[in-house]
């Protein structure tokens, strides 16, 4: 089973993410067995399913968000998921970056939030800071180290609420 | 300047072995071409033409002497000894080695300096007046603001993958002499009614492909507000700017998109969450950054000062040195200084290595071993004493850094085009030295007075061509270098985007072409009217006929306008 970092610790990705093929609609997509990440348009036809089946099989549920969909149409809804993953289509897309910041600082979202798609180890410290404590990256082992690539940083982020600046000298550093 | 404090070198320090693991991974096949890219580019570093080019950040112009001691000696140790000053507080290697940037890197980490986001899709190197303090008219000093925003934008996690480049302004007032209104983001700085220092706002501004000069997005921002507001600007341009095209992916095309109204409704609605927030500033953090650009100790002296009185009228050059090179200043006795790099021969914005020592020189000399970089691609030492000018004249001659042609004519603008760089259509420099050439009398420059000359090489536009009041573009014309001829444009409050005025033409024909374009002025001129103001009263259009008064082949006429 493929590994994944999460919370700092190197994990079995025990997963799956539902994908639609294109035509196929939310409604009658099958659900593979075990703990899935399903799109939002799947979460959004079928919530009640979801949820049903989280609560009766124990598997976990989350949602994946591609970059174009807005958090707000989960905001009501974290408390159902296990999970949320936030998809970067390819390398450079940083949309995802901000949907991660406002599904932390404004809705207040605080469970497990996974970067998920074209995820390089060069980008971890972005991503981490961004809101991310779990990275769907190749080669976790090595990759691990790239969290903390900078040991100081000049401006809040999802990951400290004060800047730099305006923290106390031993924060500071 | 300001003072880094350990965490500042902390960061650089880390961001120099990160990039140098990123370059080794690279070398050892571990990081393709296609994945090291982004991760150069936001470094600074670009794969030419020849060889690598190494762009290294000057933020909002300000340089120490013991920097330019640096600057100089990574230009002698690992290029080919000159390097060029861009129009945006860069300086840039043309011939450095891949292998080597770490090294580089380092190296200029024990002075302060880095090639932080000097490219890539991220928040740019933020430009400043390079006048900015000593000018008269300034509403503030923007270099506090400029540094305050340089730390929260140096790095920033959530805006490390925007659609496309992102480059911010501060203006000290309302000459804007930053030019906000070219910028994707520009804060001039202004005061409300009860004289607290704040904001007006512009967004979408922009040259390159399609030149737009920026809209107000907000009259009146309290500098409280700075950082948060701008999260608002850049948050919405991060999810909403276009990433299906990269000639549509600057916030300029989403301003445009949606309107200013609309883009103004999305921006406020997203600051209203953050406004207040923790990125509001307090008085502490602005008077501790501010306090680091505290004016150096000015003598006092009297405005008038005989020696200097005395020289300038008995040396003829010096005068004309005086009257084009220095620069108006807040205190009184004191003058700011361009050092020019467009000495004939030389091509716009190169500096030896000697040259910048010398000029480090004559900063701890004459000027608080300050200085600045402009704009226009040259120096400026920012605070001499009118009694040491002649002093400082004499040296900087020696080492050909006072040609007195500040703002004329033949203080060109230009990229380095395609004797360097791989986008080039055609190529800048030489052309820049024709003009020169061409233009070589002092009387007859003089004569025609102040002048900028911008050409770019192809219509990415970083010899800002489309604020020339004389514009010239290169394009590619089935395989042949021709140029473009735009007139009328200009920054500050004034701004405007120059108009092609007709078709493009050979190199060799350039300077003949300006040369009729500038008789067309002195025949239309009113008594003392500046260029760029007759070609605004008469029209751009005008000045066709006289331009192409010789035989050119009009096939071309029709062909697409490279910056529609």
């Amino acid at each position: 089973m493929a590994k994944l970092i999460k919370n700092r610790d190197i994990v079995a990705n025990d997963w799956k993410i539902l994908t639609l093929a294109t035509g196929e609609s939310p409604e009658a997509a099958k659900l593979p067995w075990g703990n899935v990440l399903v799109p939002l348009a799947v979460w959004q036809a079928r919530k009640w399913d979801l949820v049903q089946r989280q609560w009766e099989q124990g598997h976990l549920l989350g949602v994946w968000l591609g970059p174009q969909d807005d958090p707000a149409a989960i905001a009501g809804d974290l408390a159902d998921l296990s999970a949320i993953a936030v998809d970067f289509p390819v390398a450079g897309d940083g949309r995802g970056y901000s949907l991660a910041t406002l599904l932390r600082t404004r809705y207040g979202y605080r469970g497990e939030l996974r970067a998920i798609g074209a995820i390089e180890r060069d980008y971890l410290h972005f991503l981490r800071r961004a809101g991310f404590n779990s990275f769907a990256v190749s080669d976790p082992e090595s990759a691990i180290v790239n969290l903390d690539a900078f040991s100081a940083s000049y401006q809040p982020a999802a990951d400290g609420p004060l800047p730099l600046s305006r923290r106390p000298p031993a924060l500071a550093a | 300047m300001y003072n880094y404090t350990d965490t500042d070198r902390q960061i650089v320090r880390e961001r120099v072995a990160q990039f140098r693991d990123q370059t080794h991974r690279h070398l050892a096949g571990e990081l393709s071409a296609d994945q090291f890219r982004p991760l150069r580019l936001q470094n600074g570093l670009y794969l030419e033409k020849h060889n690598p080019m190494l762009r290294i950040a000057i933020p909002y112009g300000q340089l120490s002497a013991v920097q330019l001691r640096a600057l100089a000696r990574v230009t002698r140790n690992y290029d080919r000894g000159v390097g060029h000053f861009s129009t945006r507080h860069n300086l840039q290697l043309n011939w450095v080695r891949l292998e080597q940037v770490p090294d580089i890197l380092a190296d200029l980490a024990q002075v302060d300096m880095h090639a932080i986001q000097s490219s890539g899709s991220c928040i740019r190197i933020v430009t400043t007046d390079p006048l900015a303090g000593v000018a008269p008219g300034e509403v503030a000093d923007p270099r506090p603001w400029a540094e305050i925003f340089r730390q929260w934008s140096t790095l920033h996690p959530e805006f490390a993958a925007l659609p496309r480049k992102f480059k911010v302004a501060f203006s000290g007032g309302p000459d804007d002499a930053a030019s906000v209104r070219t910028h994707d983001l520009g804060f001039e700085l202004t005061r409300d009614a009860a004289g607290e220092p704040g904001f007006r706002v512009w967004v979408g501004g922009g040259l390159g492909r399609t030149p737009i000069l920026a809209k107000v997005v907000r009259e009146f921002l309290p500098w409280r507000d700075l950082l948060s507001y701008a999260e608002a600007v850049l948050r919405t341009y991060n999810l909403h700017g276009r990433r299906d095209n990269l000639y549509k992916s600057r916030i300029k095309i989403l301003v445009q998109a949606l309107g200013i109204e609309e883009f103004t409704r999305q921006t406020e609605a997203e600051w209203s969450h953050l406004q207040g927030g923790p990125l509001t500033l307090g008085e502490a953090e602005a008077a501790r950054v501010a306090e680091n650009f505290a004016a150096p100790d000015y003598d006092v002296l009297s405005g008038l000062d005989v020696s200097f009185e005395f020289s300038r009228r008995f040396d003829k050059d010096f005068a004309a040195w005086v009257k084009r090179n220095t620069h108006a200043h807040r205190q009184p006795g004191y003058a700011a200084v361009t050092l020019s790099l467009k000495a004939p021969g030389q091509a716009p914005g190169d500096a030896t290595a000697e040259q910048m020592e010398i000029a480090a020189d004559l900063a701890e000399r004459f000027s608080f071993g300050e200085l600045r970089s402009t704009q226009t691609q040259n120096l400026i030492l920012p605070d001499v004493r009118k009694r040491d000018l002649y002093k400082l004249w004499q040296a900087a001659a020696k080492a050909h850094l006072a040609t007195a042609t500040a703002g004329l004519l033949s203080d060109i603008v230009a990229c380095p085009g395609g004797d360097y760089c791989s986008l080039a259509n055609a190529r800048s420099l030489p052309l820049a030295a024709a003009i020169q050439n061409r233009f070589g009398d002092r009387s007859e420059l003089d004569d025609i007075g102040t002048l900028r000359l911008n050409i770019s090489g192809c219509v990415n536009a970083c010899g800002h061509h489309h604020v020339g009041a004389i514009g010239i573009l290169g394009v590619d014309k089935g395989g042949q270098e021709r140029y473009q001829i735009t007139l009328g444009g200009s920054t500050g409050p004034r701004a405007a985007i120059g108009s092609v005025i007709g078709p493009s033409v050979a190199a060799a024909e350039v300077p003949e072409v300006v040369a009729r374009v500038i008789g067309h002025y002195r025949s239309c001129r009113h008594p003392k009217e500046a260029f760029i103001d007759t070609v605004k009263r008469i029209g751009a259009k005008n000045f066709a006929a006289a331009a192409y008064a010789k035989e050119i082949p009009t096939i071309d006429y029709e062909r697409e306008v490279a910056n529609g």
